[in-house]
């Protein structure tokens, strides 16, 4: 076989040609479900008491996660294999944040249930899965091979893997699902005595946060308490809030939306950018792989390179 | 007559601590107090409905807390709401004749009678460790059971067999439940149980004339819904972590938690703490005076855990304060680990090291 160098320029004009129609031709739909289910939570609403993390170990039958020499607690310092959510608490360090006019908060830690999740993206066998209709981010332990992928890529450090397991699986929180066919919510939403959690469709939620903004500090007002759409309401003083939804931007977006009186860098929460982790590595892995020219044309090249070379 | 002219003269009392009985009861039971003249009415009904108490293995305690509430008239009450036409302790009458009114009760009020239960039912052997008038006892429920308009197992032993039932359990006693197995049998467990448990369960039956919400273990829900440790008045010790830990030690004196003493509330569901006994003000209950919960409302736990063995906590609450938003992680490396490793790693270098000079040896010759 002999290629002049005719061909291999031609050959080379097409693949590129190719390539440049193909890069913009990746445009993911990667959208928020219309009946996207989700969580707001609203920091300046929580107490601390904690209900939502026992009411989530009775929802998911989960094994107390005690910490330290103590073990009469369930005592979680972060997300585990044992504790789905998390309530931590942020306290003024009076040396470093002494500009700081809120001296303490609360921020709940649980799965963001993302728009273009991260973990769906990087799992090679389609165990973690979105669902198509509500959002939720499932996983399923029949398909998982344990490589912990998901782990690794989640930009929220969300998903756990059982390490103490002979047969381990993936743990993160799949809001509540086995309730939903039931008719229930989240149990963390269920039991919140002040409405800091609150379950629903994310286009109310979001609504409800955008509301919440925009209401001035120190007013009483009225705030959906459990699941939106019950109409139950609990009043309280409004709190001078950040003027940001954490998760409404954040890589895509997520249907856990958060609120608070805190900067979210504070909280442990840290500054995404708006396109999501998933789509970046997903356009670069598309392009260069797109109906497999791009390798072909590699592969010509090798073999024409080694073939001129025989002799 | 008027209904308060009834009251007064059947019960000894007025109609106002009556009533006041009542929405006391009422409460109890998880009710309105507005149910008061409905309970009132199931009380004063002109037929009172016959009960049969039977005694099995047992030391009478629950019979012996059902007579001790200091309140002025509830021994009347009871022997006035109800017909109590069989009971062993508290019969006139004894031997033969007492056993022919049972049967005449039984025969006369098939299907309308309360059957109370107190005590296990041995098995064993075909039940000759308890019998009654030459009867296996097992026989006696078996027989009298299917009869009965409602069945209610008071105290452990009735419930599931109680101390009786501990290893080795010489005599197969088990609680009635297991015995009847076709029928709904409301356990009220407790040792001795809190007769004001028991009170609600009847006059519910009564006014209602259906059994109260019940448990998976068929315990009333308004009075074991709820675990010892969750209406507890040393709670708010364990969740700051302060507990006694011997008895009369500091800790004890200052009336803190009593898990690591072995208090079982954590893991019994009852509602000691609130209902409390003998009606005589607060702390009347074994925690309250100082004392370990014993988990005597709990199958697997009284009578099978040691007293003062720690309970596993198996419905687990977070503690009273959250955690950081970063907490150091230990390192998982320990020094042994470091130096063991050390150690292969220089072996293993100065093995090769050797080895390499030999080889260059033998080249240089």
């Amino acid at each position: 076989m002999s290629l002049s160098r005719r061909d291999v320029l031609k050959g080379a004009a097409c693949t590129g040609l190719v390539l440049a129609s193909g890069v913009n031709a990746q445009a993911r739909d990667k959208t928020l479900p219309p009946a996207a289910l989700g969580i707001l939570y609203d920091a300046t609403l929580c107490i601390g008491c904690q209900a939502c993390m026992s009411g989530c170990k009775r929802a998911n039958k989960l094994e107390p996660d005690p910490s330290g020499n103590e073990s009469l607690w369930d005592n979680p310092t972060e997300l585990s294999t044992k504790s789905l959510t998390v309530i931590k608490q942020y306290r003024q360090n009076e040396t470093e944040d002494k500009a700081q006019t809120v001296k303490s908060g609360f921020i709940k830690r649980q799965c963001m249930h993302c728009v273009d999740p991260a973990c769906v993206s990087a799992c090679p066998v389609s165990a973690m899965q979105k669902d198509p209709a509500t959002g939720i981010v499932t996983y399923n332990k029949k398909a998982c091979i344990g490589c912990r992928y998901c782990q690794i890529a989640c930009p929220y450090n969300v998903p756990t893997f059982e390490f103490d397991k002979p047969f381990p699986q993936i743990v993160k929180c799949q809001l509540c699902d086995h309730l939903l066919a039931k008719g229930d919510i989240a149990a963390c939403c269920q039991v919140c005595p002040t409405g800091a959690s609150l379950y629903g469709p994310v286009e109310l939620l979001k609504e409800e946060a955008k509301r919440r903004l925009a209401l001035p500090e120190g007013q009483v007002a009225l705030f959906p308490a459990n699941d939106i759409r019950t109409g139950r309401t609990v009043s309280h003083t409004t709190a001078e809030y950040q003027q940001h939804i954490y998760g409404e931007k954040e890589l895509g977006g997520t249907q856990v939306l958060l609120l608070s009186s805190l900067p979210f860098a504070k909280l442990g929460l840290q500054d995404l950018p708006e396109e999501s982790y998933a789509g970046v590595s997903e356009n670069i892995q598309h392009t260069l792989y797109k109906g497999m020219i791009l390798p072909m044309a590699l592969l010509a090249g090798l073999l024409y390179f080694v073939k001129r070379n025989e002799r | 007559m008027r209904e308060r002219d009834i009251i007064t003269q059947r019960l000894g009392i007025s109609r106002r601590d009556f009533m006041k009985f009542c929405s006391a009861t009422a409460v109890a039971m998880g009710l309105d107090a507005s149910f008061a003249p409905q309970i009132a009415q199931a009380i004063t009904a002109a037929r009172r409905p016959p009960v049969i108490w039977l005694h099995g293995q047992e030391c009478t305690g629950c019979t012996e807390t059902l007579l001790r509430p200091s309140h002025p008239t509830l021994d009347h009450l009871i022997l006035d709401l109800i017909s109590l036409d069989y009971h062993e302790t508290l019969c006139a009458g004894g031997g033969h004749q007492a056993e022919q009114v049972m049967h005449q009760s039984i025969k006369e009020n098939e299907g309308k009678f309360i059957l109370v239960i107190e005590g296990a039912v041995p098995v064993k052997d075909g039940g000759v460790y308890c019998q009654v008038g030459g009867k296996p006892f097992v026989d006696t429920v078996r027989e009298i059971g299917p009869k009965a308009a409602a069945v209610i197992a008071i105290g452990s032993c009735a419930s599931w067999g109680g101390i009786q039932a501990a290893a080795p359990n010489p005599t197969g006693a088990t609680g009635v439940p297991a015995i009847l197995k076709e029928q709904t049998v409301v356990t009220i467990p407790g040792c001795p149980p809190n007769a004001q448990n028991f009170l609600s369960t009847v006059i519910y039956f009564l006014t209602f004339n259906k059994l109260p919400a019940l448990d998976s273990k068929n315990r009333p829900l308004f009075a074991y819904g709820r675990l010892i440790h969750e209406n507890c008045e040393r709670r708010p010790h364990f969740d700051a972590g302060r507990f006694a830990g011997a008895f009369g030690d500091a800790g004890h004196r200052l009336g803190y938690c009593l898990f690591k003493l072995g208090c079982k509330g954590p893991v019994t569901h009852a509602n000691c703490p609130i209902q409390l006994f003998c009606e005589v003000g607060s702390g009347a209950w074994p925690v309250g005076t100082g004392h370990p919960c014993f988990g005597c409302t709990e199958e697997g736990v009284g009578f099978n855990t040691p007293l003062f063995t720690q309970a596993k906590i198996t419905i687990p609450t977070p503690a009273a304060t959250p955690p950081p938003i970063t907490t150091e992680q230990e390192s998982q490396v320990t020094p042994l680990a470091t130096t063991l490793t050390g150690a292969a790693v220089g072996v293993a270098v100065g093995a090769a090291m050797m080895a390499g000079k030999k080889a260059t040896s033998e080249d240089e010759e």
